[in-house]
Formats: C-alpha cells, structure tokens, sequence
C-alpha cells in the first residue's frame, strides 16, 4: 500500500501599491514617470466617462448601463499592458478596459443608448464586441489565442470576466483548452465581490478564485485589483510570458464594485453601507494620486488639468453621441448575413414597403 | 382577492406554492436575498428559508442540470432563469435531459420541473435580455410551453405547470409585467394548460397570439372595432397547443391572423398556419396572415420598436386578410 502526496499548491497575493499610496520597489513593474502619468491620465477619464453615464442614465439620455467605479485600475492597467494587435474580449462592465483600447468615447455611449453601430472597433485593433451572456466570452479568448499560436503570430488574447462568471461551464471549459494546448491567453478576472446580489462566497466553495487555475495546469495568481502597478505588472509579465510561448495566466484582480450592480439594481437590498465605506477608502484612483503627489509627479494644479482635460473630452463624447445621425431603421437587417438570403430580403422589402 | 399585476401574481402563485407542497423548490441567480431582479420572489426567502428559496452559483446549465436531478428524486424545482436569452444556456440540459427522462426511463422517473423566465422585448433592456424563444421550446420533445398574459391567468397556469407531471418552460410577458392589474385569488387555483381562452369575442376575423402581444392586439382591434369585429384568442399554452379553440373560431370567421413577436421562420405561428391548412383549409375565405418579427437579431433598443409587431402592423394585417 502506498499513500502519498503527489501535488501541493500555493496560491500567491501580490500587490504593489498600498492603500496609503506607498510602492515596493521590488514589486514595482518598469515604468518612466510619463507612463505612470499616463496611466494615472486614463484612469481620470474613465472615471469621467463613468460618472458621466451614470448620471446620462439617470436622465434618461442612455438605457442601462453599469459602473465601473471602483474597478477602474483593474480594467485600465489590464488593458493599457496590451499591443493593439493583441486581442481584447470584454464584457458589458468594460467600459474602462474599452476607452484604454480607443474605442471612441462616444461609441460606447451609443452602445449603452442602444444604438447597435457602436460596437464596431475601430479599424487595426482588436476589440471583440461587447458580450452581454456572462462568462461565454471566455471560450473566444481561448479560441482566439489558440489561432494566434497556430498562424504563429505573436499576438495574446486578454478577457475580461467576473467573480460570477467563473461559475459557467464556458470559463472552466476556456480554462481547460487554455491549459491543454498552453494558449496565450489572459484571463483577467474582477473579482468585485458581488454577482449582482450573490456574494462570492455563494459563487464558489473554493477560497480564492485564482486557484481554480491550478486544476488546469497553469498559473493563477490573486493581485490587489484597486493597485493599478500591481495590475500592469501582472498583466505585463502575463503577455510576456504568453508571447514566449509559455501558456495561459489567470489573474484575479480583487477588487470591488463601489456602485449598484446596474442602474436598474439597488445594491442597498443586499449589502451593507458600512462594507461599502470601507472599500472607498481603497479606491484605485486616490491611491495612486497619493503615490504620485508622494513622488512630486503630480502636483494640485497639475492634478485638476487632468481632471478638466478628461471632463471636456467626456462631454466632447456626449455631444458627438448625441449629434448622431437616428440608424436607418432596417439597419438591424444589413449584417445578418453576407448576402441577404432571399428569405430575408422578402421581409426586408415588406419592412422598407410598410415604412414608405 | 387583492389587485395584482403580472410579477405579483408569479409570486403569488410561488408562495401557495411553496406553501401547499413541501417538495417544492424555488432556485436561481437571485431570487433569494435580493428577491429577484423583477422581484417575482421577493420576501419568498424570508417566510420559507434559504433551503427552499435558493440562489445559486452564476449557471443557467447548472441550474437547469441540478433542476432536472432534483426533480427526479422527488423535489419540484421552480427555477428562475433571469432572462430568457440565457435559457440557451440551459437549453442541453433541458432539450437532451428534462424531455427525456420520462421516455428513456420507461416511465419509472419523471422530471417535473418548471423553468421560469422575463421573456420578450419591448423593455429598451441589453441584448438578450429580449428574447421568444417559445419555437425552440415547441420544438422539443417532452416540453410543455406556457405563455401567459395577464394576473389571473399567470398565477393560475403557474400553479398548473407546478402541478404538471412534465417540465415546462413558462415564459413570462416581461413588456407588461406591471403594465395590467386585476382582482387574483390569493389561494390556490389552476387554470388548465392547453387551453386558449377567449380574450375577445367576435365574428369577422380570428386573432390568434399570446404573451405580451395579447394586450398589444386587443388595443389595435379596439382602434377598428367600429369596422372590423375581430376575436381575439390569447393561445395561454404554445405546447401542447389548443387547436379546437381556434378552428372552432376560424369556422365562425373564416379568415386567420397569427400575431408574434419571434421570427418569422420556423415561428409557432408556422405551425398554428399549417394545421390550420391541414385540419381545416375549407373554412378559410382568405390566405392565412402571419405578423411577426423578421429573421433578424432583436434590435438594440434604438430600433426595437421597428420590428415588434406594433399597432400599425397588427391593423395592416388585419385590415389585408378582411380585404381578400
Ligand atoms: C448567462 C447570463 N446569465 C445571467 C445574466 C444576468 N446577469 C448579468 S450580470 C450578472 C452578474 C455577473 O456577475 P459577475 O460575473 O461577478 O460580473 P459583474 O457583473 O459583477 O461585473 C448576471 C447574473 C447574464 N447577463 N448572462
């Protein structure tokens, strides 16, 4: 009789960046000051654009949309470690990722208005469409990332998902093809605690959602997801290592979603205020603006330039938004298929007859 | 008796559930705590408990596969789907497990479960949210397919497809959940399934449709009522659907109108139309009419109104099969 151990495992934390704005320099990724005001930049416009679309759906000038705050330095350090090749597969609460990757401002604004012409990416980078079915986005990043290695192409495949979404048999199953043919792909997990009302410990038995990498034979790590240098580090070595050949890396961002769920949820129904204040006080944007101001990069007058600079730009997206021609009304007929089957076209010339 | 409309009268009818039958379950993303995105389970979980009123991980698969175990040992699950575009999530195990049960187990086992969803659009909601998706449904053996339109009757074939020995998928009018009110008993009573009802008497022209749809048709036939005396038959239940009740009305009318939200091809329309054809073609005086979606995805909320049938399609259409 033999009984022994045939594996152990250990599932790393990492953060960079402190809550009171402090760095470890040994865990610091390489960045000059420009792109540390860079990423500090972005995050002062997707925060902008965050608040704008919050409050342009409380007047009714978009449908549902879904806030960011609070995850912004998961979604902007993710994205801005990416190459525009590189392929981006994100989720309705991506509107942070997306702006990182210059998907017009006033694009995603139509999407969130209903306005289907919005999702196109703009041409030479690689957004995929915005997927609304929870998780299933996972599986297209595997694909994508598997294609990438068979055409020997250097581009990495980064997805976009949820603590929620890792219970869909789509993710385990993305996980496992990631794993057996070591794809380059990333999957950037934000863990912000909540799937609508169900807390994480509801969502998975298991202590951390980065472990569930390990059963699929590749490295998942936990990084404070409110520590944007902790993110892009992550992110970055993630790409590096996926470029090289190296396979899949799974890396949960914990962090947290300071709004409601949607502008159609009330978050007070359950969670409590005191949860919340809490986590205000890790906001991903103070912290690296004490780390800058630490640093002497960023000084009061400096700090509201930028803030000014990405208010205009966020109105000059509301106006260009709202300055859009109405869509031609059989538009949703054009892109179902190459050529309109005959079928169609019949109830498309019925559609246009009846609109004369 | 108290004034409900469409999601109180689900709840309603979850908490005689619940109350009346034990085995009863209620489960799914967010029924529990935060009672439902629609709130058709609010406070369901504080009267009977975190064990009976479930939420679940984040899966339409595992909740339709642990609904179908759970059903087989005795329990009978009422799961929640939240929106009726993730049913196709679900849709392998209720297609390749939940309809089959029955037959491959020679009858020993049974699955009745019932699959609860906001269906339909008209809601400026995000894609998929929208979603008819009762043919895919119809089209699956061993599935029952609800579809209700108003209080009364919501709550009345929720209780019968509770108390149905066969799963079904109940597909709840999301466009209208608060849009009618009516007096609903608050005990327990079934209204049959497969059963169409009457919603409007008339002579010239049958009407037949179902789900949030109903309303929108007896609003337009109210508008030409002076000119056109149409019947209104609200189907209830698309599978097993009621034939008699509409060859019955079309004997009377000679003429037909098959009003629905979903595409065109392959519609259950398609198949109202050719039993029609097939059962009773001499009593048509005109070609059978069909307005429905097109072959197309629902549009974004900018042009969704541009292809749910609407006031003036549904009186076009009429207003073609009176003119043959
Ligand atoms: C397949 C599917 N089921 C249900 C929904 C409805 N829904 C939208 S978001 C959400 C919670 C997702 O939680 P999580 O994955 O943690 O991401 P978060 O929204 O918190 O960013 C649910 C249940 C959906 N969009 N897709």
């Amino acid at each position: 009789m033999v009984k022994k151990i045939l594996a152990k495992f250990e599932v790393s934390y990492l953060q960079a960046l402190d809550e009171e704005g402090n760095a470890d320099q040994q865990l610091m990724p390489k960045l000059s000051e420009k792109e540390m005001l860079r990423l500090y930049e972005m995050m002062v416009l997707v925060r902008a654009f965050d608040d704008k679309a919050f409050s342009l759906q409380r007047q009714g000038r978009i449908g549902t949309y879904l806030q960011i705050k609070g995850q912004e330095a998961a979604q902007v350090g993710s994205a801005m470690a990416l190459k525009d090749d590189d392929w981006l597969f994100p989720m309705y609460r991506s509107a942070g990722a997306l702006i990182a990757r210059k998907h017009p401002m006033h694009l995603i604004l139509a999407y969130y208005g209903g306005d289907e012409r919005s999702l196109k990416a703009p041409e030479g980078i690689n957004n995929f469409p915005i997927c609304i079915a929870v998780g299933t986005q996972t599986l297209h990043a595997a694909g994508s990332a598997i294609a990438s290695s068979l055409k020997n192409e250097k581009s990495v495949s980064l997805v976009y998902l949820g603590d929620g979404a890792t219970s869909k048999e789509d993710c385990m199953s993305a996980m496992n093809f990631a794993g057996v043919f070591k794809a380059p792909v990333i999957f950037l997990v934000e863990n912000n605690q909540y799937a609508i009302s169900v807390p994480r410990k509801t969502q998975t038995a298991s202590e951390t959602i980065a472990q569930k990498a390990i059963a699929f034979g590749f490295e998942g790590i936990q990084i404070d997801g409110n520590d944007i240098f902790g993110v892009y580090g992550a992110v970055k070595n993630a790409v590096e290592k996926a470029r090289a050949g190296k396979g899949p890396t799974f890396i949960e961002c914990f962090t947290y979603r300071l709004g409601d769920h949607s502008t159609s949820d009330d978050a007070a129904r359950y969670r409590l205020r005191e949860e919340v204040a809490e986590w205000q006080k890790k906001d991903p944007l103070l912290r690296l603006e004490k780390f800058l101001s630490n640093q002497k990069l960023l000084t009061i007058a400096k700090k509201e330039e930028i803030l000014e600079k990405a208010k205009e730009k966020v109105e000059e997206a509301v106006e260009a938004y709202e300055a859009m021609e109405p869509p031609a009304k059989d538009d949703f007929f054009k892109f179902m298929f190459k050529e309109m089957p005959e079928q169609l076209k019949e109830q498309h010339d019925e559609f246009m007859r009846s609109h004369l | 008796m108290a004034v409900m409309n469409i999601v109180q009268a689900v709840n309603s009818a979850l908490k005689c559930a619940l109350e009346e039958d034990k085995s009863v379950v209620v489960l799914g993303e967010d029924v529990g705590v935060n009672g439902g995105v629609f709130r058709a389970t609010d406070g369901l979980q504080k009267i009977f408990g975190p064990k009976r009123v479930v939420d679940t991980p984040l899966s339409e698969l595992g909740i339709a596969g642990v609904s179908v175990g759970m059903a087989v040992n005795g329990l009978k699950p009422v799961a929640e789907i939240q929106f009726s575009g993730f049913l196709y999530a679900a849709f392998d195990q209720l297609v390749s497990h939940a309809g089959r049960i029955r037959t491959r187990s020679r009858g020993r086992f049974s699955c009745p479960l019932v699959v609860r969803t906001p269906s339909g659009g008209g809601i400026r909601a995000l894609e998929l949210h929208c979603e008819m998706p009762e043919s895919f449904f119809a089209h699956a053996p061993g599935i029952k397919v609800v579809c209700p339109s108003t209080p009364y009757d919501t709550k009345g074939l929720l209780l019968a497809s509770i108390k149905d020995p066969d799963p079904v998928i109940f597909l709840e009018p999301t466009r209208i959940y608060r849009a009618i009110k009516e007096e609903v008993p608050d005990n327990f009573y079934a209204v049959p399934l497969g059963k169409a009802r009457i919603a409007k008497q008339g002579k010239d022209v049958t009407i037949v449709t179902w789900g949030a749809m109903v309303k929108y048709t007896l609003d337009a036939v109210e508008k030409i009522k002076n000119d056109i005396d149409a019947e209104v038959i609200d189907l209830r239940t698309i599978y097993p659907f009621d034939s008699k009740a509409i060859l019955e009305s079309v004997k009377k009318t000679g003429r037909l109108v098959i009003i629905h939200e979903a595409p065109r091809t392959a519609g259950f329309g398609a198949e109202i139309s050719a039993t029609v054809s097939e059962k009773g073609l001499d009593l048509l005086s005109a070609p059978i009419v069909r307005i429905t979606g097109y072959d197309t995805t629902l549009p974004f909320p900018k042009l969704e109104k541009e292809y749910i049938p609407d006031e003036a399609r549904i009186i076009a259409g009429i207003k073609k099969v009176m003119a043959y």
